[in-house]
């Protein structure tokens, strides 16, 4: 009998039952709950298209066992906003015109929201560190980093208000 | 009226293979040009929109399907609106001119009394109430183009011209279904295909226990000859099977590419077929000086972020397969030849995947799930390959050897040029099957295609860009077509264009130095083509061009010029950078004439991934032969990272005036080489050799 995983995510309660623990992360995500906003791209934590937020940390999904995500709140792009509410960095994604293909871009939001949580004023050699962990092949680096700061620009003015 | 319709547009002349109005308020755009993160789905809307008079958000398109859209072969080469965005334009033009015949017939009055707004039709500026919904009952679209239909005048355009938000990316921010990774079908399963490590390779044994053993859940095998799958309902167990069977399974007859055949050197001394164009050899004349210089780059993966990705199922006759491959009709064609089966029983349907730049795994990936899914009748089969197998299956592109030999006038300007080429072929596309990996292991592969390359009457392969555009009286390449390659090679962004714009953009700064001139102002000096005149120009204004910078003070400057093609977009580079003992990249400058330009942010944004992707295959990329491709993961086959990547300015020039001009390929050549003289500029020596890694700067530094 599988044993059963509870955990959230995007704030909703859930509660999986994996063929094994060791199950990762990244398949029960897209398969058993079908959010497959995090995608798929290495299975090697090399690449950070699997980016989710585990209890606020940004964490690479492809490998991590689901079984060490009992107890914890998860965050993946779906729980960042919708096209009705965007979050701040999805409207500046959206602004700057900032992916080509676009399959990274799920995992970089998530990454960016890391920094803006922890750093809400970064520069933009911060911005280009924090994004490392993700790989871009098309080439939208620049407008990438121009949202990020856009979105911590707007992300200011509304604490302040 | 009949005149020549743009070639997509005569090789699908019915109408109906364009534009649909399927409901009231509703457009549908048919297009045989597919989205691989270019932006074309959008430009292709703004185009439909501005012809027929409607807006934007009425218009849904479709794209890369058998079924309905138009045959338009490859999405490749920088072609998608210089041809079918052109085809695409003169069809709603003519849907429009039979739509407006139809409401004139209607209302009694003649066709110039009328006008369309929003696909409402007014008649001297009075609503008619007519609209393209109320006639599409009466107007047969299952009719041929005429070409008759009168294109929008350039102060007409509204969307042709204005950037606009990309229509797929809103789905790829949110996190919505938009791969086709991420396509569910009912009673789906997963499947992993046990690799042939090449042609001829066969299976000694299979381990299915140890592979079981490996999957921790139920699995099972799919086997045709040398072909073999691991199936099942859970993709994690699926994902360990295929891996571990990499382990599991022995085969004979293995060639496997070697670290001697990993440098562009290796091509030298091997079979070739011999091509030659242009002017007829010069001889060796005693009067002019002679300048040679060799230049090469190494193999270089197209490394898509995601791995490639395919689903087919076989269902009462008919073979449906969703693919992310950049042509679905040249895919049917080749899984007919070599599933036996007719064109007719096959539908391909595009769906997207991450970026391409050219062939890589998806053609494959497609072919591996039609051929588990006829041998499992009725059952849809999702195949995703694994990162390392994506890595080492893709087609790479290959490695070249460029030789200039310039013959210089009195003033040190090339009055004879001979770009001289051994590479392997760029092409290796599907053709009839022969190129299909899965293909190669069934029990009766199709044959070997006989050598080849890309027609240079549709650009070239290894000869892109060969000829250089400068004033020179006598011009020719030597194509060494090299027939054995070590790995399968196929296309990437810009073929050749890219080695050969480095080598002859490179050599032109070599002879600018030789005659001790500005690099920008030799270039003028030897160019006529007024456009081509404007981007280097517009570039050296855009960077404040200093001509006469110190040499050799570790920081450095330099220019190239590519017009892609010769027949596409201008582009000139400036490119400011750093040596020590890597190369930092400060500042990129780009100024580009694409004639008429659709979607201004769309260009930029194409032009700049050109200029990063070019960086990276510079500054970190070659694939690693080490018995075995050595280069299977992001470690072991680094990329550019946000942490390298320079400030990048863009200017469009010649935006309104000009047919379109392919712009999608065209920055990788020029900045690969303003890149190369910027490094020669910094260290006051010549690395000739791709990528521009430690080791080669600091053996430049050493014989200086």
């Amino acid at each position: 009998m599988p044993k059963k995983i509870d955990f959230s995510v995007n704030g909703k309660a859930v509660s999986v039952s994996p063929d094994s623990e060791e199950t990762p992360l990244l398949d029960v995500l897209r398969n058993e709950l079908g959010l497959v906003g995090t995608r798929f791209g290495c299975g090697l934590e090399q690449c950070g298209c699997c980016m989710v937020l585990i209890d606020g940390a940004p964490e690479k999904c492809c490998t991590k066992p689901v079984g060490s995500v009992a107890g914890k709140e998860v965050i993946t792009v779906e729980g960042l906003g919708s096209s009705e509410h965007p979050h701040p960095l999805q409207q500046a994604f959206l602004d700057e015109q900032a992916g080509q293909c676009g399959y990274c871009l799920a995992g970089i939001l998530i990454s960016a929201k890391a920094l803006l949580d922890k750093n809400p004023k970064p520069s933009r050699v911060e911005i280009a560190q924090a994004l490392d962990g993700n790989i871009c092949r098309c080439g939208s680096h620049n407008r990438i980093m121009r949202a990020v700061e856009k979105a911590a620009a707007v992300m200011r003015a509304g604490a302040a208000r | 009226m009949n005149v020549a319709l743009p070639g997509p547009l005569n090789d699908n002349p019915h109408l109906d293979r364009w534009v649909a109005f399927p409901s009231p308020g509703k457009v549908t755009v048919l297009t045989g040009r597919v989205e691989l993160g270019q932006g074309v789905l959008t430009a292709m809307a703004q185009i439909a929109a501005d012809e027929l008079d409607v807006a934007m958000d009425r218009i849904t398109i479709r794209s890369g399907d058998t079924e309905k859209a138009p045959n338009e072969g490859y999405t490749a080469g920088s072609q998608s609106i210089q041809f079918g965005g052109v085809a695409l334009r003169q069809a709603c033009a003519d849907v429009r001119a039979l739509f407006l015949d139809q409401a004139a017939k209607i209302l009694g009055c003649k066709t110039g009394e009328l006008s369309i707004r929003d696909g409402r039709i007014f008649r001297n500026g009075i609503s008619t109430g007519q609209d393209y919904w109320t006639l599409s009952g009466a107007v047969d679209l299952n009719v041929k183009a005429t070409g008759g239909g009168e294109r929008k005048s350039v102060a007409d355009l509204r969307n042709i011209g204005t950037s606009t938000a990309r229509v797929d990316l809103p789905g790829k921010i949110f996190g919505e279904s938009a791969f086709i990774h991420d396509m569910h079908l009912d009673g789906m399963v997963h499947a992993r295909v046990v690799r042939q490590p090449n042609r001829g390779a066969a299976i000694g044994s299979i381990d299915e226990n140890a592979i079981r053993r490996a999957a921790k859940g139920p699995i099972e095998f799919v086997r045709n000859g040398n072909f073999v799958a691991i199936i099942g309902d859970n993709e994690t167990a699926v994902e360990a099977a295929g891996a571990a069977a990499v382990n599991h399974v022995t085969w004979q007859n293995v060639e496997a590419p070697t670290p001697t055949q990993q440098e562009a050197s290796w091509l030298l001394q091997r079979p070739v077929v011999e091509r030659v164009f242009g002017a007829p050899d010069a001889g060796n004349p005693q009067n002019k000086e002679r300048f040679e210089a060799t230049y090469t780059r190494g193999y270089i993966a197209h490394a898509s972020i995601s791995p490639s990705c395919g689903l087919a199922v076989y269902r009462d006759g008919t073979l449906t397969v969703w693919t992310h491959c950049q042509g679905v009709y040249p895919l049917r064609a080749a899984l007919a030849k070599v599933l036996k089966l007719e064109p007719s029983s096959i539908i391909v349907h595009h769906v997207q995947g991450s970026g391409c730049y050219g062939h890589n795994g998806a053609d494959d990936a497609a072919a591996d799930a039609a051929i588990i899914a006829m041998q499992k009748p009725g059952q849809p089969i999702r195949v995703r390959w694994r990162r390392e197998e994506e890595f080492i299956y893709e087609p790479k592109t290959p490695a070249m050897i460029v030789k200039v030999h310039a013959l210089l006038d009195d003033g040190g300007k090339p009055v004879d040029w001979t770009q001289e080429i051994w590479s392997p072929t760029h092409n290796q596309r599907p053709g009839a099957g022969g190129n299909l990996l899965g293909a190669l292991a069934l029990p009766d592969p199709p044959p070997e295609p006989p050598p080849n390359d890309v027609p240079e009457a549709n650009g070239g392969g290894a000869t892109r860009n060969a000829e250089p555009l400068y004033n020179i009286p006598a011009k020719r390449i030597l194509h060494h077509l090299v027939t054995e390659a070590p790995v399968r090679t196929s296309a990437l962004r810009g073929l050749g264009a890219m080695p050969n714009v480095f080598a002859l953009e490179c050599c032109i700064d070599e002879l600018a130095e030789r005659a001790g001139q500005d690099p920008v102002a030799y270039r003028l000096s030897i160019t006529a083509d007024a456009r081509a005149r404007a981007v280097i120009e517009k570039v050296a204004a855009m960077a404040k061009w200093n001509a006469g910078a110190p040499v050799g003070s570790g920081r450095g400057r330099g220019i190239a010029f590519a017009r892609y093609k010769n027949r596409a977009a201008y582009s000139a580079v400036v490119v400011e950078l750093s040596v020590d003992e890597d190369i930092r990249l400060h500042h990129v400058w780009c100024a580009t004439d694409a004639g008429l330009v659709v979607n201004p942010d769309g260009v930029i944004n194409q032009l700049e991934g050109g200029i990063l992707q070019s960086a990276s295959w510079v500054l970190k990329e070659q694939v690693r032969f080490d018995n075995g491709i050595g280069s299977f993961d992001w470690e072991t086959y680094p990329v550019l990272k946000f942490s390298d990547v320079p400030e990048i300015e863009i200017e469009l020039i010649n935006t309104k005036d000009e047919v379109p001009l392919g712009v999608g390929e065209v920055t990788a050549g020029p900045t690969a080489a303003a890149i190369g003289n910027a490094v020669s500029h910094a260290l006051g020596a010549r690395i000739r050799d791709l990528p521009l890694t430690r080791e080669r700067i600091m053996a430049a530094l050493l014989t200086e």
